[in-house]
């Protein structure tokens, strides 16, 4: 029997080695260890051997079993494996076929008024805004801009009527803002505007702005400087150096005009900054106290800052684009640049 | 403003590097736009004397000229024809270089040596408008004075530096060479010295004996001088003084008119000369001008005159168009023996108006409209006599006319130095602040302890505590001021909920491939034609602008569909083939025509799509993903017929029954109109209702606890009845039970009938309380079947 029991391993052992499917092993599983298998027709004989010769054979029979059982189930295993590895070879694809991106992009104008809104909003600002077309009041009269006034020739006006125009600026929303609400007040006002001005490269009748207003009771010049300069710093870079240049606008006292140094020579003087270093970025100023008293404040208790930045200068200087007329064209292989 | 460097320099000490004056300057408030320097290149040409002119032998036209150029006798050949022995010229030595930059050297003319150049004017970079005629074409002759040997660029004033200041609308004064002067003298803290004005007045006559002066409008003219000039000889102006003209863009013409520009840009008063002779009753009326009534202008232009214009007339006509342009009749010319000058004060707005109507500019209206102070003209006019008389060009009556209705004083402000430091930020003390004011021309005075600041009449836009802050912190340096954050009260930084959303809607829509445009807000009012718009559709009720800048951009866009045409258009025909764009923009609605109160701003949102992945459930599935990010559930797609949309492939867009826009495929004939060969999907929604009905609220049901259960539901209809009736019916039957209906299977073909599709629905029943059991399932979906085939005339399919 001992001999038996050892033929058989020997056999299912060699059976094992050479199965090369699941379904095989299958088959040699029922062959040798099944309920009718070798292994149990040999162990019917147990019951001949005298009782001392049960308990080493009865141990070598378990020992067989469990080494035949060790040796299935590790080539259950490799079979698997082999299996899998073979169905992973087949499944072989072109990693290097390009894939079909399809996004869409927000126009440079709206990514610039992102960018100034989130600024603004993070220095305490909230955001307002206003009819395009617009009464004379609001745009120029309320503004310290009566009719006659010599500053109307800067800016080409597109009438409807003789009291309703296309709005130059954003600046009427600075009044119809202070009509309706009491300081402090601390709103900026992005809009588009119109001037008269025909379509060139750095000129279109239509454009953008973003307005500014800080109301306050103890408002310094000092105050419009610091809040700009925080501006054109998380606007341009931590190194941009920024100069305020006196100016005139009518309603703001004083006035000034917004420098920062070149972006594209860092000062050194180039074609973009027309060799000064510096480029303009926006006018700002006091509120004049004529515009205040036009909206009920008093001059004597509260003032303020103003400010005005053109976006898409702003996004030709950050963008480095070269052509204004590039933003209402709508090109797509323009905007997905963006 | 262009200054001559050298001008500027006879009134302010100033010796500073160019690159730094123009830098200070421009920090002062003088912006500076340009820098051009003159007669740089110019080198090597001196003063000569002719000593001796010979024909050359060989030559008709050449003349061999000895010139004596101080240390030396030099040959020179030439073919000028306007010289003589004697005369003093140009030379160009050997090695110099003429305006241009070309080089001059010793060549031979035929076998004769030239050792130099006779140069004539334009060869000096020297404007030759105001020379003789036989200059223009020869060599210029210099003035017998001229210095032999000397260097000519010094001579003419050739080397000079010509700033080009950009002077602000209020700031008038500063359109005048003193004006830039008193601004340097500011910035740099250094004196300015004006010119001194001492007159002689040689004629016997007085003037107030040979002319009359009214002013019939004082509204319009606040003062008018005239003096009175005999004698009067019309020659060339001296070179210096056509140089500085030069310099300063203005061309020279004869000594009279000469001189009157040289005082308007000394001084900033426009001056002008009558011939006396030719004002009929020898008097002048300011007047406005009648209807009917012309001039000819200096310019040789008839113009017609209006009551709205302010004319300067004499007894009969109209001698000038105040403030703008002389009449040609009464101009100056080599016979004027006797000439009235004017130096008057017109109201800005007036002279600003008629400029315009007229379409007339000039040096002197374009300093009127800006407001000029009434004090200069009398100062202006004696600078004027004082140079008549010092250039011997004619003999000044005595006294002068003066018709000054009221006069203007100087404004008083009281001076609050703690106020001023105030407003700025900082702490600059009052004797500086003094010292800035009073160099600007502005005195201080005290009256009971108060100090005052008295503005000078040239500085009227001046007029409260605010200016003086101004004037005194641009001159302390905007850059020295401290840069802080605003104290006191908080206030809190937000975006609003319709930004937010507005945002999410272009984040969204760039998600799925769209890109953003921007397209202008005016449009042609041919667009409306363009996208089949009926004659009684309020879309056409649009605003139209009264001064547009073209036909194509003349009304405010009442609808963005034919904006989106258009770039659609436009990047097809850049052979761009797959197209996305969104516009989120504004649409102007009128509430009546003519506007008579502000229209109606609506937002809109556009989308447009083309190319091979487009179809119109593709424009739906975008519009439905909006939708669904912004957790609007109740909306509906309804079938619909719209003029500028394919009449099959129109949905109107409903919300809560609201209507809300409009999705299709545009209409074959707009296309046509656009020149489009592809299909375009476009659909407009009312941005304003969308930002409205978005919702930010977020509320957590419970998970479902109990088992959900599926039927299909397979039935044949008519191929146009719409699925979307058959999904309605089916939820409303199914109430609470029905959780979702799917549309999963449309099939038209060889099984079906012509003219009727196959639909086949999945339900999924779910009660929130129970586990349904089949019973209760069929029993409800045993209603839907019979409910739904007897409604829309249906077969059912097993």
């Amino acid at each position: 029997m001992e001999e038996q029991l050892i033929l058989l391993k020997q056999r299912a052992l060699h059976d094992l080695a050479e199965s090369q499917s699941l379904d095989e092993l299958n088959e040699l599983r029922i062959k040798f260890l099944g309920k009718k298998g070798e292994l149990t027709q040999i162990l019917k004989g147990l019951t001949l051997l005298s009782p001392d010769e049960r308990p080493a054979i009865g141990k070598l029979a378990n020992e067989i079993k469990e080494e035949i059982e060790r040796e299935f189930s590790r080539k259950n295993f490799d079979i698997k494996q082999q299996l899998k590895t073979k169905k992973m070879e087949e499944e072989w694809i072109d990693v290097t076929i390009p894939s079909k991106v399809v996004i869409g992009h927000k126009h440079p104008l709206t990514l610039i008024l992102d960018e100034i809104r989130e600024i603004f909003v993070g220095l305490g600002y909230e955001v307002a805004e206003g009819p395009e077309i617009e009464l004379d009041y609001y745009n120029f009269e309320a503004l310290n801009t009566p009719k006659d006034h010599p500053a109307r020739d800067i800016q080409d006006t597109f009438y409807i009527t003789d009291e309703i125009l296309l709005r130059t600026q954003t600046s009427p929303v600075q009044i119809r803002t202070m009509e309706k609400r009491k300081p402090p007040l601390k709103i900026i006002a992005p809009g588009r505007v119109y001037r008269s001005d025909a379509v060139d490269a750095t000129h279109s009748p239509m454009f953008h702005q973003v307005e500014g207003l800080t109301i306050g009771e103890h408002i310094t010049m000092g105050d419009l400087k610091g809040t700009l300069e925080a501006f054109a710093r998380e606007m341009f870079g931590k190194d941009r150096k920024a100069r305020f240049r006196p100016h005139y606008f009518p309603f703001t006292e004083p006035s000034a005009e917004m420098d920062i140094s070149c972006i594209a020579c860092q000062g050194e003087g180039c074609r973009i900054c027309k060799f000064t270093g510096w480029l303009e970025i926006l006018g700002c100023g006091m509120v004049h106290p004529n515009v205040l008293e036009n909206v009920g404040y008093d001059p004597e208790k509260v003032n303020g800052f103003a400010f005005g930045l053109g976006i898409e200068r702003i996004a030709m200087l950050k963008y480095g684009i070269n052509d204004m007329r590039l933003f209402y064209e709508n090109n797509l292989r323009f905007l997905e640049q963006f | 403003m262009l200054v001559s460097l050298k001008w500027l320099k006879d009134y302010v000490n100033i010796d500073d590097e160019i690159s730094s004056f123009t830098e200070r300057m421009t920090m002062s408030g003088s912006n500076v736009e340009g820098i051009e320097r003159l007669g740089k290149d110019i080198d090597k040409i001196v003063i000569g004397r002719i000593e001796k002119i010979e024909r050359h032998p060989d030559a008709d036209k050449l003349l061999i000229v000895q010139v004596d150029i101080g240390d030396r006798l030099i040959q020179v050949v030439t073919a000028a024809a306007n010289i003589k022995e004697k005369d003093l010229v140009p030379v160009a030595m050997d090695g110099a270089v003429i305006h241009g930059g070309k080089q001059i050297s010793t060549v031979k003319f035929k076998g004769v040596n030239s050792s130099g150049m006779l140069c004539s004017a334009a060869e000096l970079g020297f404007d030759d408008h105001g020379l003789p005629e036989d200059m223009k074409k020869g060599i210029m002759i210099l003035p017998q004075d001229a210095p032999v040997g000397k260097n000519i660029k010094e001579f003419l004033e050739l080397e000079d530096t010509v700033i080009d200041f950009e002077i602000t609308p209020n700031r008038p004064d500063c359109l005048s060479i003193i004006g830039i002067a008193r601004e340097t003298a500011a910035t740099y803290r250094i004196d300015l010295n004006m010119p001194e004005i001492i007159l002689k007045e040689e004629a016997d006559e007085n003037a107030r004996d040979m002319a009359k002066i009214t002013i019939e409008a004082p509204d319009l003219c606040k003062r008018y001088v005239a003096r009175i000039i005999k004698d009067v000889r019309i020659e060339p102006s001296p070179l210096w003084m056509q140089r500085r003209l030069q310099a300063c863009g203005i061309r020279s013409i004869n000594n009279i008119v000469d001189i009157t520009n040289y005082v308007m840009l000394e001084l900033g008063q426009p001056l002008h000369a009558f011939d006396y002779d030719k004002l009929e009753g020898h008097s002048i009326i300011v007047r406005r001008g009648r209807d009917s009534e012309g001039i000819v202008t200096l310019d040789g232009v008839y113009r017609l005159l209006s009551d709205d214009m302010l004319v300067i007339a004499d007894e009969n006509k109209p001698v000038g168009i105040a403030g703008i342009m002389g009449g040609e009749e009464s101009e100056i010319n080599s016979s004027t023996k006797c000439i009235l000058l004017e130096s008057a004060n017109f109201v800005g707005p007036c002279i600003r108006r008629t400029s315009r109507k007229l379409g007339l500019r000039s040096e002197a209206a374009m300093r009127f409209e800006k407001g000029l102070d009434p004090e200069l003209c009398k100062t202006a006019a004696d600078r004027a006599c004082q140079l008549i008389e010092k250039l011997g060009a004619g003999k000044v009556a005595k006294g002068y006319i003066d018709v000054y209705p009221e006069r203007v004083n100087p404004r008083k402000i009281v001076l609050k130095p703690d106020k001023i430091n105030h407003a700025l930020g900082t702490e600059i003390p009052k004797d500086e602040m003094v010292d800035i004011l009073e160099r600007l021309g502005i005195r201080i005075e005290k009256d009971a302890g108060c100090s005052f600041a008295i503005i000078p009449t040239f500085r009227a836009d001046i007029a409260r505590e605010a200016d003086l802050v101004e004037e005194v912190g641009r001159i302390y340096g905007y850059d020295r001021l401290p840069s802080t954050l605003p104290k006191g009260d908080a206030t809190r930084g937000k975006i609003e909920t319709p930004i937010r959303v507005s945002c999410t809607i272009k984040q969204i829509l760039a998600d799925l491939g769209y890109s953003e445009v921007y397209t202008y807000s005016f449009v042609s009012p041919r667009v409306f034609d363009r996208m089949n718009v009926p004659a009684d559709s309020p879309l056409r009720r649009a605003i139209a602008l009264m001064n547009p800048l073209s036909e194509e951009q003349s009304i405010m866009r009442t609808t963005l569909i034919p904006n989106m045409l258009d770039v659609v258009a436009y990047n097809l025909n850049q052979k761009i083939e797959e197209i996305r764009l969104y516009e989120t923009g504004t649409v102007y609605i009128p509430k009546e025509l003519p506007l008579r109160e502000l229209p109606c701003e609506k937002k809109k949102l556009t989308i447009g799509l083309c190319g091979k992945q487009a179809d119109f459930y593709e424009l739906k599935k975008t519009i439905e993903t909006l939708f669904a990010v912004l957790k609007i559930r109740l909306y509906e797609f309804a079938q619909y017929r719209h003029f500028a949309f394919h009449p099959g492939r129109c949905a109107l867009v409903l919300m809560d029954g609201e209507e809300i826009g409009i999705a299709g495929e545009i209409h074959p004939d707009v296309m046509e109109n656009y020149d489009i060969n592809s299909r375009v999907y476009i659909c407009e929604l009312d941005m304003d209702i969308l930002l409205k009905k978005a919702s930010t609220d977020i509320k957590f049901t419970d998970l479902p606890r109990y088992p959900a259960s599926s039927r299909d539901l397979a039935i044949v209809v008519e191929e146009r009845l719409p699925a979307g009736n058959i999904i309605r019916t089916i939820t409303d039957i199914g109430n609470d039970l029905v959780e979702k209906v799917e549309l999963f299977d449309i099939y038209t073909g060889d099984q079906i009938k012509k003219g009727f599709k196959s639909l086949a629905f999945s339900l999924t029943y779910r009660a929130k309380d129970r586990t349904l059991t089949d019973e209760e399932i069929n029993q409800v979906n045993n209603r839907i079947r019979e409910k739904v085939a007897k409604e829309f005339n249906g077969v059912l399919r097993e």
